[in-house]
């Protein structure tokens, strides 16, 4: 444990080359397209920037962006079309020098993306090494538009390739070597064994996801629409983070993959960059949090990283890097033993059964509403012996309610002698001996510590699927718990 | 059909909405608060059962006229329940949120939304029955059980008329609602809504004995919505002056535009919701003191205690314990001068007891009685066979219909003077019973 009351240090020193303040990298995106921006950036507190991809000349087109809401969230995701730097490669090389002068403490990284010849590799590594480049990331990632032209993912989908050209980037570089990963492909360890094999010093993962946002109801155009029509794009924002953090375990956990990695996909606050660390990232790159509120953000993320880590005695960034990778594991290894039921806390229970119907409709029907004082109770069996949510619903329809009127009524007040404060008929409860321990209704509570999940003990000692099969005391059987599963 | 009276600028300006429109954004950051329970305890407290998760969940999926068709099947004066209902004691008191974050769902002003732009966008409600069935339905009294009733029962392809004594449909909508709640043009436009189905109306219809001896003889079912009869009298002397008015003449005279005139000190008498209606009224019009007298005290008020608290906020002052025991005039008795009062005491039996040499006067020039409205005794009680008990039609409670099979009755006439949504919820049960006997009658 260190003394509560001393920073942790969150610097980090990437692929054993690359200094940062902070872990908190802006990724190759708009908010890196200029040196104005990214100097206003590092003032803001970030510890590093990869610059918008360098590379040959592009026209862009409007509009670029379209987003995923939720709920009445704006940007749960992000979608966007555009391509790399439009602006002459000159300008960001001589800007690129001007930041590195003036920010010499911060990490500075190119974005690089180039047909696919050596010469071509050779040159843009050289001009941005020249130009002061802390190190060089190779956009093989980039899911539409370069993509047709043989660049960006179409360089990252195939193994073969990104061994290649990452191989030629090496026999010039002097600086370290990121390999960015496109998610847009069926096993992201085929290409990042092919980065290590290449030569790469570091990996960056995830780049966007193939999407349509959207499509506009009137006029039938998918977003964003270019003049009626639209194109795929790429995704990002808060709905990839799960996949992100999938891909980066599954290189993380791969010997013949592994390598210092920054880590991007959804990235919004400090704990979401917390969680990519505790799957071995080094650093992780931030784009969509930046485009929805600014720069601002950093401060909540370096503050709200600093507390938990002196929370948790965690001096330095490396302290927690990687500590979740041995706790995902293949299912089969998993303990078949462990038995975990939900409690509903009936004194917080608000009454809104949105547990009831999830687990009648979507899980295991093993959450009921017979606490109205009728014996059911005791004599519960499982589906059969219960009025199901519909019954349930239109016997409350049948009621004939009226308008209380004090005066009219001559009602008792109070609340008749319930225990809660919730009517005892509205708060569900579960039948432990059919639960099987799923979350669902954990899950949608509104009411955090409402409903737990309480572990059972079976008596039993821990034994996986592996294990239990391999065993000939006992035999494969069809299904693991109660012939019920949830495909 | 009837005209409406015309939109005076005075009458809007002194009496703005209690609870504003929310517009859009407001409305669909209000409607994904919702959680959408199931079994919902807000749809359950509403008498006509509105599904308010799921008309709440159309509004967030900008499916408006779905939400504001899923309000009408279950209420066909949504509109009007969405501004009058006492939602803190129905749908929004029975909001889980009040258990959790303590802000419950806005469900008044999300359904006001809902069906504001229904109406906006042109009222057209779907058909539910095609072509027209064999029965016919008299439905007396134009007011919101009647309403209700004629609704479910044109829908289903049956006729029906409505008789009406007054000039304009709409019952207390029209003309007993206050202002800031609900608009007289605002109910008759959803009257027209519902004429727009096919329900006839009739006007200047008195309602006598012998008028339904031959209604009898002519439709298959009578519906009584006659809701309730004339204001109690107080039992003083020169109740009969022009000073005096009581609260549903009061609220239904500047409603109507006829009148938006009030003295500088008005005294009502009672605290029930019509009281306070009429009292903050009385306050926008422009009289400086108002005050309510109550022969009890606060514990025993009949308004609900938000009415209580907002007219408290708008100047209105109670006076517990005070009956008044005369009214005097001016020299020639043109205009009220004050009102004599007296002390009341409880007495150990229960009883309410003037205390001797109490009386004091007040300052008055506008006297205005509320104290509840009688029932129509006279009138029912010259129905072969329906039985009126305390005042009140007695009903089956699910069929809302009368010892005489022939009758069916809903809303104030039946629950001694509820609300609005009361009566829609009677209404439609009513016709829904009816519609099962001349379905079986004609099959």
């Amino acid at each position: 444990m260190i003394e509560k009351n001393i920073a942790p240090d969150l610097s980090v020193l990437f692929a054993g080359k690359i200094h940062s303040p902070n872990p908190f990298w802006l990724a190759s995106a708009p908010p890196t397209n200029c040196g104005d921006q990214v100097m206003r950036a590092f003032d803001a507190g970030w510890g590093g920037a990869v610059w918008k991809t360098l590379g040959d000349p592009i026209v862009n087109v409007s509009s670029r962006y379209s987003s995923v809401d939720w709920n009445g969230q704006r940007m749960m995701g992000l979608n966007n079309i555009e391509l790399i730097t439009d602006r002459p490669l000159e300008t960001n090389l001589r800007e690129i020098a001007d930041v590195k002068k003036r920010y010499p403490k911060h990490a500075l990284i190119a974005s690089l993306m180039v047909e696919s010849k050596r010469e071509a590799w050779h040159k843009i590594v050289q001009q941005s090494e020249d130009a002061g480049a802390d190190g060089l990331e190779l956009n093989f990632g980039c899911p539409h538009g370069m993509s047709e032209r043989g660049m960006g993912s179409a360089v990252g989908q195939v193994p073969e390739y990104a061994e290649m050209i990452t191989s030629w980037v090496k026999e010039k570089a002097r600086t370290p070597v990121l390999v960015k990963l496109t998610p847009n492909i069926t096993d992201i360890r085929t290409v990042a064994r092919a980065a290590k094999r290449g030569g790469a010093d570091g990996l960056s993962a995830i780049n966007t996801i193939n999407s349509i946002t959207g499509i506009d109801l009137d006029t039938f155009t998918p977003r964003p629409n270019v003049d009626g029509k639209s194109s795929h794009g790429g995704y990002c924002g808060p709905a990839v983070k799960p996949i992100a953090l999938n891909m980066v375990e599954q290189v993380q956990s791969d010997p013949d993959a592994a390598l210092p990695l920054s880590g991007i996909g959804g990235i919004s606050d400090w704990r979401d960059a917390v969680e990519f660390i505790l799957l071995g990232c080094s650093t992780v790159q931030v784009c969509t949090a930046v485009m929805h509120y600014g720069y601002r953000i950093i401060e909540e993320m370096t503050d709200g990283l600093a507390n938990w880590m002196t929370e948790k005695g965690f001096s330095k960034i490396s302290d927690f890097e990687g500590k979740s990778l041995s706790r995902v594991q293949e299912w089969k290894h998993l303990n078949l033993n462990y038995k975990i039921v939900a409690r509903i806390h009936e004194e917080k229970c608000i009454g809104c059964q949105l547990c009831y119907t999830a687990c009648w409709d979507g899980a295991h029907q093993c959450i009921h509403m017979d606490r109205g004082g009728q014996a059911a109770y005791a004599a519960a069996g499982h589906i059969g012996a219960h009025a199901t949510p519909a019954m349930r619903e239109a016997q409350s329809r049948e009621v004939v309610a009226v308008t209380p009127i004090p005066k009219l009524d001559h009602a008792a007040q109070g609340n008749g002698g319930e225990p809660y404060s919730t009517p005892l008929a509205r708060i569900p409860r579960v039948d432990e001996s059919e639960c099987v321990g799923c979350n669902l209704c954990y899950l949608v509570c509104p009411v955090p510590g409402c409903i737990t999940m309480e572990q059972i003990d079976l008596g039993l000692p821990s034994q996986s699927w592996e294990q239990r099969t391999a065993s000939a005391a006992n035999p494969p059987i069809s299904s693991p718990i109660k012939g019920r599963n949830c495909d | 059909m009837t005209t409406e009276p015309p939109a005076n600028p005075d009458l809007l300006a002194r009496f703005p909405d209690l609870h504003p429109p929310l517009d859009h954004p407001s409305a669909l950051t209000e409607a994904d608060r919702c959680l959408y329970c199931f079994d919902a305890p807000c749809t359950a407290a509403c008498p006509t059962h509105i599904d308010v998760p799921r008309f709440i969940k159309k509004i967030a999926q900008g499916n408006l006229r779905g939400s504001a068709l899923t309000i009408l099947d279950a209420n066909i004066l949504g509109a009007s329940c969405s501004r009058v209902c006492p939602v803190d004691v129905l749908c929004e008191g029975a909001c889980v949120y009040h258990r959790y974050n303590k802000q419950p769902i806005e469900i008044g002003r999300l359904q006001r939304f809902a069906m504001d732009r229904f109406l906006q966008n042109g009222a057209s409600l779907p058909k539910k029955s095609a072509g027209t069935k064999p029965g016919r339905v008299a439905c007396i009294g134009a007011g919101p059980a009647s309403l209700s009733c004629a609704t479910e029962l044109r829908q289903q392809g049956f006729s029906v008329t409505v008789f009406e004594q007054k000039p304009l449909p709409g019952g207390l909508n029209t003309y007993g609602v206050a202002e800031y709640k609900l608009r007289s043009a605002d109910s008759l436009r959803e009257v027209e809504m519902i004429r727009s189905l096919g329900v006839e109306f009739r006007f200047g219809e008195e309602i006598t004995a012998s008028m339904l001896a031959r209604l009898e003889k002519q439709f298959d079912a009578i519906f009584l919505g006659v809701g309730l009869g004339a204001m109690h009298k107080l039992g003083i002397a020169d109740e009969g002056h022009a000073g005096v008015t009581n609260a549903l003449d009061f609220i239904a005279r500047y409603k109507t535009g006829h009148n938006l005139t009030v003295g500088r000190h008005v005294v009502v008498i009672g605290a029930g919701n019509t009281a306070i209606d009429a009292a903050r009224a009385a306050r926008r019009l422009g009289a400086e003191f108002v005050q309510i007298l109550y022969r009890r005290d606060k514990k025993h008020i009949a308004a609900f205690s938000f009415e209580y608290d907002q007219a408290r906020e708008e100047g209105v002052e109670f006076r517990w314990w005070t009956q008044p025991v005369a009214i005097h005039f001016s020299a020639d008795r043109s205009a009220i001068q004050s009102i004599e009062c007296a002390a009341i005491k409880l007495s150990a039996d229960g009883t309410l007891d003037r205390v001797p040499g109490s009386e004091f006067r007040i300052a008055c020039d506008t006297l205005i009685p509320a104290i509840g409205q009688s029932p129509l005794l006279a009138f029912l009680e010259t129905l072969r066979g329906v039985k009126v008990e305390h005042g009140r039609v007695q009903i089956d409670r699910v069929t809302g219909q009368t010892g005489n099979p022939k009758y069916f009755a809903g809303g104030d006439c039946v629950n001694g003077g509820r609300e609005v949504v009361d009566a829609v919820a009677d209404g439609k049960r009513s016709a829904l019973a009816i519609i099962r006997i001349l379905e079986a009658a004609h099959d």
